[in-house]
């Protein structure tokens, strides 16, 4: 059996929504280096929707995986279901992962909620 | 699949194979037994026993089968503490970048009243014979320095310790699971009282190993039982694994100049491919090294992800990475030699075996390439670093 799921595998292979969004108007930044992960969100948030979002990491295969998940289920989302996502139905749309890499989809929930935090400091607007 | 994990396990040799299945055969009587289908059993036990003493320049008398490398380092350092204790000493000196079968058999000890002074290895993966010298006291029972580094492949300079320890009159072992059948390896020679090996690091099985223990030391029983192994390691003997295993490092020593050179030519080949990668830096001493390891920390990615994307491509390899490990914290081989963390997620260890060509080189070093420069493009970390906001640590 291997590692990761085959859902995991396809999200850490071709990852969704990679890069940056130069005019984004919500950024999160999450983990650090030394534990071995960071995750960027930038998301484009119109009209109460998430029109664009796009991210960054530096991590493992799982790390990778998980973000590239979080953006599919919020991309075109209202925020009132985005602010709502969790980590375990992160990791629930990756089939599941294994127990030590939860984390990874932790991560994943605290950089859009970071994300959606930034948003909120730049433009005043409630969520 | 180009296999480059052989400081992992090794694939075992025809002749290793050959000669365990013919033994799983044939001769697979107990060895205690005394009709002679369980005799011949023992001689095959024995002649397995002489060729492995007379590879490392050790008596057969000297020489206990073990289940591997970690069963003979527990019992190897238990041994040296409990005469040590006998004798009022309690003090033991290791290295910070010891396997952790040796590592957390001093953790153990420690509980046990122990006191443990592990020396630096410095930046380039080597102890220094003077500090080890510097750092023997009355009380120590004990100098336990690996033969080579299973991560880096730095060889210590084993004789020179080997010299001081008996001018001193402490014991010394050697975790030299990564060296035998690799480079030339002389007990006597060297003055090494006690050492461990594991067949399945020289194309033997796995499961099996040997201690070392020169004549006159005491060993201490890990596993009471039966009067095997003179009374020093209880358990019917695994005959087929342990023969496979002297078949195996037969040839590996007879063997060893040839692919040694191989091997050197390969590993120096890769260490000046990949050093073009940028912001790149093997780790560990680039010459005083196991003809076959390469080990590189690349600045911006995670060596987990480095690996997926090598299997991708057919080539496997490992990493120190914290989350190749399950913890949070990198490899402590990597942290001894003065990485910090952000580097140390990013290594990569390739340990290549002697039917490595060329091209196969090659294609390591491009594909590689191709993969640390996929995952920078896609790092915050490697942005920043690029941006000017952090300094580049390589």
């Amino acid at each position: 059996m291997a590692l990761y799921s085959e859902k995991v595998m396809d999200h850490f292979r071709n990852p969704r929504n990679v890069g940056v969004i130069e005019d984004a108007n919500g950024i999160g930044e999450v983990g650090n280096a030394k534990c071995g992960d960071i995750m960027k969100m930038y998301l484009k948030i119109e009209d109460g929707i998430v029109q664009d979002v796009k991210f960054e990491t530096f991590g493992c295969g799982s790390a990778i995986a998980s973000s590239s998940m979080a953006t599919e289920l919020i991309k075109g989302k209202p925020l009132s279901e985005v602010k709502e996502l969790t980590n375990k139905a992160v990791a629930e749309a990756l089939d599941g992962l294994p127990d030590y890499k939860m984390h990874c989809s932790v991560l994943a929930e605290e950089a859009i909620q970071a994300a959606l935090e930034d948003y909120q400091k730049r433009t005043g607007k409630e969520i | 699949m180009i296999y480059a994990d052989n400081a992992a396990t090794t694939k075992m040799s025809s002749a290793a194979i050959q000669t365990m299945t013919s033994l799983l055969n044939e001769t697979w009587g107990n060895p205690s037994s005394l009709y002679l289908h369980g005799q011949k059993a023992k001689e095959v036990l024995e002649k397995a026993r002489e060729d492995v003493a007379s590879l490392i320049g050790a008596s057969p008398r000297e020489i206990i089968f073990t289940s591997g490398g970690s069963e003979a380092d527990n019992q190897a350092i238990r041994s040296a503490a409990t005469i040590g204790k006998k004798n009022g000493k309690t003090h033991i000196i290791s290295s910070a970048f010891e396997h952790h079968a040796v590592l957390h058999t001093l953790e153990a000890l420690k509980k046990e009243g122990f006191e443990v002074t592990l020396l630096n290895v410095h930046e380039n993966g080597l102890v220094v014979p003077a500090e080890v010298e510097a750092a023997i006291r009355e009380d120590t029972c004990l100098v336990t320095i690996m033969y080579a580094n299973n991560e880096i492949g730095t060889i210590q300079p084993i004789r020179e310790i080997g010299e001081i320890c008996r001018r001193k009159g402490v014991l010394f072992h050697t975790d030299a699971v990564q060296a035998i059948g690799h480079v030339p390896v002389n007990v006597e020679e060297e003055c090494i009282d006690l050492l461990s090996a594991s067949a399945h690091k020289f194309h033997g099985p796995k499961g099996v190993g040997f201690l070392y223990a020169k004549k006159g030391i005491r060993l201490t029983n890990l596993i009471e039982g039966g009067a095997q192994e003179r009374g020093k390691r209880a358990g019917t003997e695994n005959v087929p694994g342990i023969a496979a295993m002297a078949t195996a490092l037969k040839e590996a020593v007879a063997e060893m100049g040839q692919n040694a050179a191989h091997l050197t030519k390969m590993r120096d080949r890769l260490i000046a491919g990949l050093s073009e990668i940028p912001h790149s830096a093997l780790n560990g001493d680039p010459v005083r090294r196991l003809p076959g390891n390469v080990n590189f920390c690349f600045e911006g990615i995670e060596g987990e992800s480095l690996l997926l994307l090598l299997d991708d491509k057919g080539i496997a390899a490992s990493s120190g990475s914290a989350c190749t490990s399950g913890s949070l914290d990198p490899s402590h081989v990597l942290l001894a030699i003065g990485r910090v963390h952000d580097v140390a997620h990013g290594s990569l260890r390739l340990s290549i075996g002697e039917d490595i060509t060329e091209q196969e080189a090659d294609y390591i070093i491009r594909s590689v390439s191709e993969v640390v420069e996929y995952l920078r493009g896609f790092s915050p970390v490697w942005r920043d670093l690029m941006a000017g906001k952090k300094p580049f640590i390589l």
